[in-house]
């Protein structure tokens, strides 16, 4: 009766919730577009048609050029068009894509372990501890992520590391009011009551046998999550709070061509916005299916 | 039979076939089968069941207020002569709350948590009647009254949640009263008060009905209740009626095993009646069937001591005293104990 | 009653307290805005008298002491470009931004309440589907990119609605409002529409659920067998349940469309005060960011304030009780 129900559970469990989770084509759909997206992003330079970054091979005659046209030199069709400086917007967009996914789930994952170990501490410790971290949950959480992760960036200036942390810093706390709600409610279950009257060490049933029955509303939050983290980024450095213009993440790449908009040249703005959309859309619909498939496992009474 | 017109004069309410049903994946299954029974004016129906016999069902569907997936599949409902079946949905509206009124079972739920009593109350005169606000208030105030609830203008002022489950009833009963109604149903509304409040609004509502000659439908699961208020009982069992009869019929000579089972399983005391006292209670064997998946021919068979393969066709109508109906091949002779394997020797 | 509102009061007035040391010792802790005011030619003199004349030559711990102790006198500092007082210049820009998030508020709730009622009576329709597949859009689609589709749809290329600005003012009560005059309202009608879509999404869903869920209740089953009207069964019965929850989400929501019309503002070049924030934040001019803040957590005890007494307004069950309040 201790770790070895919540291991043997898992085999089986993850099999079962492939099963439940391809229930709903939308959210197969949504899973493949993810996927499509982050191959994209990961294979950015070697699929790109250009290299949007080397200004060597940009020709400034091939600026402005709306979606299909041919460059100067006829060697490459633009099938997004250009933006000012003759950038295929194609290539731009892969790479922007590229650095938003690789922020947003960079951002993720750490917001996830320290929300996580606070969480777990607070739910495990109880008393003081539990008081303390849930206090500042809660006035973290009362405060929009936005205005955090602004104050912060003007705090530490721009740069990826210092959004990142921005960003850890305005979500960690959803991480940890999920884990400690779970912890709680798993703290009093026999199997850990059992780990530790075997005198197990703290840390390994919290690691080993707490945590991972804490998992499943954590893996909702976190598929949530990224989409947020995706969305502030972008809207923080649409802003030019968020990365430097040696970073351009789809947001500042937004941001770029908001200009050329009234100008009729939309290409420049709409094509990494549909970019964007269409990841956190795919994030949506993969976290929506998640929390349905995983719903009876949060309410384990 | 006498012609359907004379009829109509000394009944209330005639229903005839009455089918309910739900759409579920499975195909429909039926919540309420064919069923047929009168009301005289002035007249108390005990409806009695186990939860899942179709018994509240058959209450939503005489003031039609099923929701899908059920629909009413068939049948007739006749108030005074009128046909109900098939009103139109303005013509329903009319007729709820100001002919036929409902009440149900949990009192703390039934009335809007948000809304004053006094709101609740007007707004059901309104609904019907051309009244001031004032004169509607004043009748939301006599309905109270004649409930028996002390302080009423005060009462009225009042929400909800500032009333006791006991005063929430009757408010709901004073609702149900307000307009007069020519037909009450009242869905088990005492089940969820303590026995005391409950035995006092059994005598009120009697005494209501008979005054103002009103008929009533008791919807219960508890044979005890049916036996100190109600004139005439149905036996209801998988969405059928099963037997109806007089109460003292029904009671004291059931026909059908099913109603002499559930008789055995209520304690004698409780009956009043008593006949039987001390004897063990003997509750009936295996559980209700499920509606989706009825056994052929009698739904009761496999629980019945008495049944044989005779009870797989559909039973015939059984008639051992007048106006005693029973739905079964093998109905108790008047007195008979029911009793172990006994079923064979009793088979023709 | 009293009792809740003095309570609530006094907490008001600890957490300011707590916001404007935490605020004040982060803002100043990092960056040195003498790089910024001064030109880099100056002489060290130069330098040590501006310091001095800004009081940035002096500990942290004094600079806060002077701080609070004229934030009591109701004086946040002076702009350090600007030269004006920093309060000043945040509430001359506040009647935009109010304008603006009034407005959104109003879109969302006016908009979102029929549309949620409509899918919660309707969700296996066409259209009932289509309200709710569309709310879930508007939670998904990042806000600045919407700007930028409305300006492209309705400036560029319809021409019927203007990408910016807020249009004439006028003068009432020493502060200038936009939004008495019809342009006013041809000015603000995209950049509240771009703000709201996200509450908008938010209202639609708890209408959206909060009907369904009443739908099931006894109480309109009630309703129904006293032979009420659907429309009052609807109008009153139901919505009337809904609206709290409906209520106490919106207003609180309402701190964070005035957070959130940083972005708005600077998408629709809108002259409030998050166009304000984001410039001083890139310019670090530090006594407007503080002076926001602190504002901020005032409007935000402010509303939760406010919207616990329409709470109880609204929902017989609810007492303020002094011992409530935390």
């Amino acid at each position: 009766m201790t770790g070895g129900v919540s291991h043997t559970d898992a085999a089986g469990g993850w099999r079962a919730l492939a099963r439940a989770y391809a229930g709903s084509p939308l959210a197969l759909g949504g899973l493949a577009l993810l996927l499509a997206i982050v191959l994209a992003a990961l294979a950015a330079p070697w699929i790109a048609p250009q290299d949007p970054y080397d200004l060597a091979r940009l020709d400034i005659m091939d600026s402005r050029l709306p979606p299909g046209s041919l460059s100067a030199d006829g060697s490459l069709t633009y099938l997004l068009g250009t933006d000012g400086q003759g950038r295929d917007m194609l290539s731009a967009i892969l790479y922007g894509l590229r650095i938003s996914v690789a922020v947003g789930f960079a951002a993720t994952l750490l917001a996830l372990a320290l929300g996580m170990s606070l969480g777990l501490a607070a739910g495990y410790a109880g008393g003081r501890t539990d008081a303390l971290v849930m206090r500042a949950v809660d006035i973290q959480m009362s405060f929009p992520a936005i205005l955090t992760a602004m104050i912060l960036l003007a705090l530490f200036g721009q740069g990826t590391d210092k959004i990142v942390i921005a960003l850890v810093a305005s979500q960690w706390a959803y991480y940890a009011r999920t884990t400690r709600g779970a912890a709680l409610v798993e703290g009093r279950r026999e199997y850990i009551e059992a780990a530790r009257l075997l005198g197990l060490s703290t840390p390994r049933i919290l690691f080993r046998h707490l945590l991972p029955n804490c998992l499943p509303p954590l893996i909702v939050v976190a598929a949530l999550q990224v989409a947020a983290a995706i969305a502030l980024e972008a809207t923080l450095s649409f802003l030019g709070l968020g990365l430097p213009v040696t970073e351009p993440s789809l947001g500042l790449l937004i941001a770029n061509g908001f200009q050329y908009l009234y100008s009729g040249r939309y290409w420049m703005s709409v094509f990494p916005g549909v970019a964007l959309l269409l990841t956190i859309v795919a994030l949506n619909l993969v976290a929506d299916r998640l929390r349905e498939v995983l719903n009876p496992r949060l309410r384990p009474q | 039979m006498s012609t359907p017109a004379a009829q109509d004069l000394q009944t209330l309410l005639r229903v005839e076939r009455l089918t309910t049903r739900f759409r579920t994946r499975g195909g429909d299954v039926t919540a309420v089968n064919e069923l047929s029974f009168e009301l005289a004016a002035g007249e108390i129906l005990g409806l009695v069941g186990e939860s899942g016999s179709g018994k509240s069902m058959t209450g939503y569907s005489l003031l039609d207020l099923v929701d899908p997936p059920g629909y009413i599949a068939g049948g007739s409902v006749r108030l005074r002569g009128r046909e109900l079946r098939g009103l139109p949905a303005k013509d329903w509206q009319a007729l709820r709350g100001d002919r036929i009124a409902m009440i149900f079972q949990d009192p703390m739920l039934t009335l809007n948590p948000v809304l004053r009593i006094d709101t609740q109350m007007v707004e059901t005169v309104l609904a019907h009647r051309r009244l001031t606000r004032a004169e509607a208030l004043h009748r939301a105030h006599a309905a109270l009254v004649r409930v028996g609830i002390p302080a009423a203008g005060e009462r009225l002022r009042s929400y909800p949640h500032q009333l006791s489950g006991g005063m929430r009833q009757r408010v709901a009963i004073a609702i149900a009263l307000l307009n007069e109604p020519d037909l009450i149903i009242a869905d088990e509304p005492t089940t969820a008060l303590d026995v005391t409040i409950q035995a006092q609004i059994l005598y009120e509502m009697q005494t209501l009905c008979r005054e103002a000659g009103a008929g009533l439908i008791w919807i219960t699961h508890d044979l005890s209740v049916v036996a100190g208020l109600a004139d005439r009982v149905c036996v209801m069992y998988a969405g059928r009626i099963v037997e109806q009869g007089s109460t003292a019929q029904v009671l004291e000579s059931p026909a059908h095993p099913y109603t002499r089972g559930l008789l055995d399983s209520t304690p004698a005391a409780a009956l009043a009646r008593g006949h039987r006292r001390g004897e063990a209670l003997r509750p009936i064997p295996g559980a209700a069937p499920p509606l989706a998946a009825l056994p052929a021919g009698c739904a009761f068979h496999p629980r019945c001591a008495r049944a044989d393969e005779q009870c797989l066709p559909p039973p015939p109508q059984a008639e051992p005293a007048s106006g005693q109906r029973a739905l079964c091949w093998h109905p108790l002779p008047p007195g008979a104990a029911l009793s172990g394997p006994a079923a064979s020797l009793e088979a023709p | 009653m009293t009792l809740f509102l003095l309570r609530r009061l006094l907490q008001t007035v600890n957490v300011l307290f707590i916001m404007s040391l935490l605020v004040f010792v982060g803002i100043y802790a990092v960056g040195n805005p003498l790089d910024m005011l001064v030109d880099p030619q100056a002489t060290r003199a130069d330098v040590a008298r501006v310091a001095a004349a800004l009081g940035l030559d002096q500990p942290v711990w004094v600079q806060y002491g002077r701080f609070l102790a004229n934030a009591l006198r109701g004086d946040l500092g002076n702009s350090f470009l600007h030269g004006t007082p920093a309060l000043q210049l945040i509430l001359q820009r506040l009647p935009a931004t109010l304008e603006l998030a009034v407005s959104a508020l109003l879109i969302a709730v006016l908009l979102g309440i029929p549309l949620g009622l409509w899918a919660g009576l309707r969700p296996d329709s066409a259209s009932g589907k289509t309200i709710m597949a569309g709310s879930i859009l508007g939670f998904s689609l990042p806000t600045f990119w919407v700007g930028l589709m409305l300006i492209m749809v309705f400036s560029v290329y319809l021409g019927w609605l203007p990408s910016g600005g807020r249009g004439p003012t006028r003068e009432v009560l020493g502060m200038h409002w936009s939004l008495l005059g019809a342009e006013g309202w041809r000015h603000v009608l995209l950049p509240a529409l771009n703000l709201a879509l996200f509450k908008l999404a938010l209202v639609i869903r708890l209408t959206q659920s909060g009907t369904r869920e009443a739908l099931l209740q006894d109480y309109v089953r009630f309703a129904r067998a006293k032979g009420l009207a659907p429309r009052r069964i609807v109008g009153v019965h139901v919505l009337k349940n809904i609206m709290i929850p409906v209520i106490t989400v919106v207003g609180l929501e309402f701190g964070t469309l005035i957070a959130f019309s940083v972005v708005t503002e600077s998408i629709f070049a809108w002259p409030g005060i998050g166009k304000l924030l984001l410039d001083s934040i890139t310019l670090l001019d530090r006594p407007v960011v503080v002076a926001y803040l602190l504002l901020i957590v005032l409007i935000y005890t402010l509303i939760s304030l406010v919207v616990d007494v329409l709470y109880a307004a609204l929902d017989p069950r609810v007492r303020l009780a002094g011992g409530q309040a935390a």
